[in-house]
């Protein structure tokens, strides 16, 4: 029995996990290529799930057959997808595109202004009050064993995240734009020089971070079922924990920092009570920090004069 | 950079001369004696405006503090309110009737700021040696730590009733056959001569901090940490000592909060939301500039206390919005406004309103920092 709990808790554990590091992903990518913890990304988040609440709604598929449901919900991802990577693209090209020499603490500032902006629109779009997102997937438990819960919801989780990993490192590892991506992270200047775009390969990254979080918005609609104008922050925040503990800026890393977040967090709550659960990932997040300062996968950086 | 920008900035006016030199000079001290004089003058600062003004007083220590780790040595603190969380606790274990410590307000104090400043070196010795961004993320999960054990120790701090009532400083120390505690309940007044009087005395501190051989080590490791250490200066040590700094007059602020509102108020006072603002004030008003982190800070609480109210209730009198919708009120673009101001600040002035001599030029040479 108590074996059979840790296993569940683990499953549970891994499966937020999976959503953690789809939006960790934003984060370190962004990070990756220009330095910025961009602190807008998790109000991103927010707006698409109150895009996908609106579409719900406007659509009517609570009301749809199962057929209809998987196809919606993978529209759903599409169209939300698209949403957040064109305005994560439009937020860069407006407010820190001008201030790419600029010193480090003016696009970290920046960020915190539009996460504020997007907070805003987010408590006109929801209202002050959290919003229940509707179940479109019954929960039935598909593993036949009484204490195993695995339900379509939790399903969902891995054939959306699943598929969208692997198009990811195809795209970072085999594509020209890949190779562009890297060799900017590397260094912007000399990859200017043999004739890479830089501001596209900027432009390229906020959209693919952008579009990763606006799939997580639906995801985190369905499977968590309650959105609000300040879900950001605290979801941005364990989904920022979890890039700096796999390496900020190593893609791998966010993956893996996202499982170990979501893993920590399960157990904690399920062990020492869910009330702690945000001071032990943090604790944790320290402890890492001070013994591996460049987290799990991170490469260690010289400063240099 | 561009000839254009470096006229600009080249040509300030020269503050030693004309009619209004003194007050160029020695603008601390005219305000101070105007904001000295006012509440005798002016009834209003008797009441619920003195209280209100006195809170401002707090956020300026407070600000301050962030000033010195933000400001001076640029490292970046998403954590303060943290600080001023503990300061405010410590001080309430120690003087609320329900412990059986109740010493007082001054040496309360004291043992806060203490606390405090321990808590900054014990935090920052780990951890001063990491990179800025990845030191910026711990203040940020020290700030939650502290948030969720405040709320969670239910046995020591009340969870979210939080601890009260504090007693007024002064309570049962009699100067003079006046009864300091009992004027202090009464009279609103008392507090805000005691913020003012703090105020002034972390103002002056920091004007001597900033002059001192301490505080040109603290901007040489914010410009260069590897040619400061060639000159001699060992980081570390200067870092922790900003962390201790910052960290014991955020405990004051903290101190002065909890006695002014005679209860630490809920955990949720010291959260990521405050330590944001207090950032905001400091950079709005000019990073590592002591007029400039004042004026931030005015303007913030400003905003919230009076343009706010002022501008919902002609609103409401103009009477375009009669079904109350958040959009049609001012305050329901609060965060809007913040972060507009934030962005259209880093993008047009990064320097802030009243930037700091040394900060600006480096600013405007573009981009010796990043």
């Amino acid at each position: 029995m108590s074996f059979q709990f840790l296993l569940q808790q683990c499953l549970i554990g891994l499966t937020n996990g999976a959503l953690i590091a789809l939006v960790a992903l934003g984060y370190t990518m962004v990070y990756g290529i220009i330095g910025l913890i961009n602190f807008a990304h998790g109000d991103l988040i927010m707006l698409g799930a109150c895009l996908a609440l609106s579409l719900v709604g406007a659509l009517g598929m609570t009301a749809a057959g199962p057929a209809t449901t998987w196809v919606g919900i993978g529209g759903l991802v599409l169209i939300c997808g698209l949403f957040c990577g064109l305005l994560n693209v439009a937020v860069d090209r407006i407010v820190y595109k001008p201030l790419r020499n600029a010193p480090k603490l003016a696009p970290l500032v920046s960020a915190i202004g539009v996460s504020f902006i997007f907070m805003n629109i987010g408590l006109f779009w929801l209202g002050p009050a959290d919003k229940s997102f509707p179940e479109l997937l019954p929960s039935t438990n598909l593993l036949h064993n009484d204490a195993l819960q695995f339900t379509w919801k939790d399903l969902l989780v891995v054939i959306i995240v699943g598929p969208l990993m692997v198009a990811l490192s195809v795209l970072v590892k085999g594509t020209k734009l890949g190779k562009a991506m890297r060799a900017v992270s590397q260094d912007p200047t000399a990859a200017a020089l043999v004739g890479v775009d830089v501001d596209q390969v900027i432009a390229a990254t906020f959209f693919i971070g952008g579009f990763l979080g606006g799939a997580a918005s639906v995801i985190y609609g369905l499977y968590i079922n309650t959105i609000g104008f300040q879900m950001g922050f605290q979801n941005g925040l364990y989904a920022f924990t979890a890039a700096v503990l796999g390496g900020i800026g190593s893609i791998p890393g966010a993956v893996l920092g996202g499982l170990v977040i979501g893993l920590v967090r399960a157990l904690a709550s399920a062990y020492v009570g869910e009330r702690w659960t945000g001071a032990i990932v943090f604790a944790i997040l320290i402890v890492i920090l001070v013994f591996r300062p460049e987290g799990l996968l991170g490469r260690r950086v010289k400063e240099k004069v | 950079m561009s000839t254009n920008r470096a006229s600009r900035t080249s040509v300030p006016p020269d503050p030693s001369t004309g009619p209004w030199a003194f007050l160029a000079q020695r603008w601390e001290l005219a305000t101070l004696a105007v904001l000295a004089i006012a509440p005798l003058v002016i009834p209003a600062l008797g009441g619920a405006l003195g209280g209100q003004v006195t809170n401002l007083f707090i956020y300026c220590i407070l600000a301050l503090a962030l000033n010195v780790m933000v400001g001076y040595t640029g490292l970046v603190h998403l954590g303060i309110a943290s600080f001023f969380g503990i300061g405010a606790y410590v001080l309430a274990i120690l003087t609320v009737p329900m412990y059986p410590f109740q010493i007082g307000f001054l040496a309360a104090a004291v043992i806060a700021v203490l606390v405090t400043a321990g808590t900054g070196l014990a935090l920052g010795a780990p951890t001063l040696r990491l990179r800025g961004d990845y030191l910026a993320i711990v203040t940020l999960g020290f700030g939650e730590v502290v948030k969720v054990t405040l709320r969670n120790l239910e046995q020591i701090t009340g969870g979210m009733k939080g601890l009260n009532p504090v007693p007024p400083p002064g309570a049962g120390v009699t100067v003079a056959g006046i009864d300091l505690g009992k004027e202090f309940a009464i009279d609103p007044r008392w507090f805000y001569y005691l913020a003012l009087l703090s105020l002034a005395g972390v103002v002056l501190a920091m004007r001597r901090l900033e002059n001192s051989r301490l505080g040109r080590a603290l901007v040489a490791v914010r410009e260069d940490e590897l040619a400061a250490q060639a000159m001699g200066i060992s980081a570390t040590k200067v870092k922790l000592a900003a962390f201790a700094m910052s960290s014991a007059v955020a405990g004051l602020a903290g101190c002065l909060y909890a006695a002014s509102l005679s209860t630490t108020a809920d955990p949720n006072a010291y959260d990521f939301n405050r330590s944001i603002m207090v950032l905001c004030a400091v950079i709005l008003g000019g990073l590592g500039s002591i007029p400039g982190t004042l004026l931030g800070v005015a303007i913030l609480v400003g905003f919230d206390t009076v343009l706010a109210p002022w501008a919902d209730s002609w609103i409401q009198q103009m009477n375009v919005n009669p079904k109350g919708l958040s959009y049609l009120s001012f305050s329901g673009w609060r965060l809007a406004i913040f972060g507009v101001a934030l962005v259209l600040v880093m993008r047009y002035r990064p320097e802030g309103l009243i930037p700091s001599r040394r900060l600006a030029s480096e600013l405007r040479d573009g981009g010796a920092g990043s």
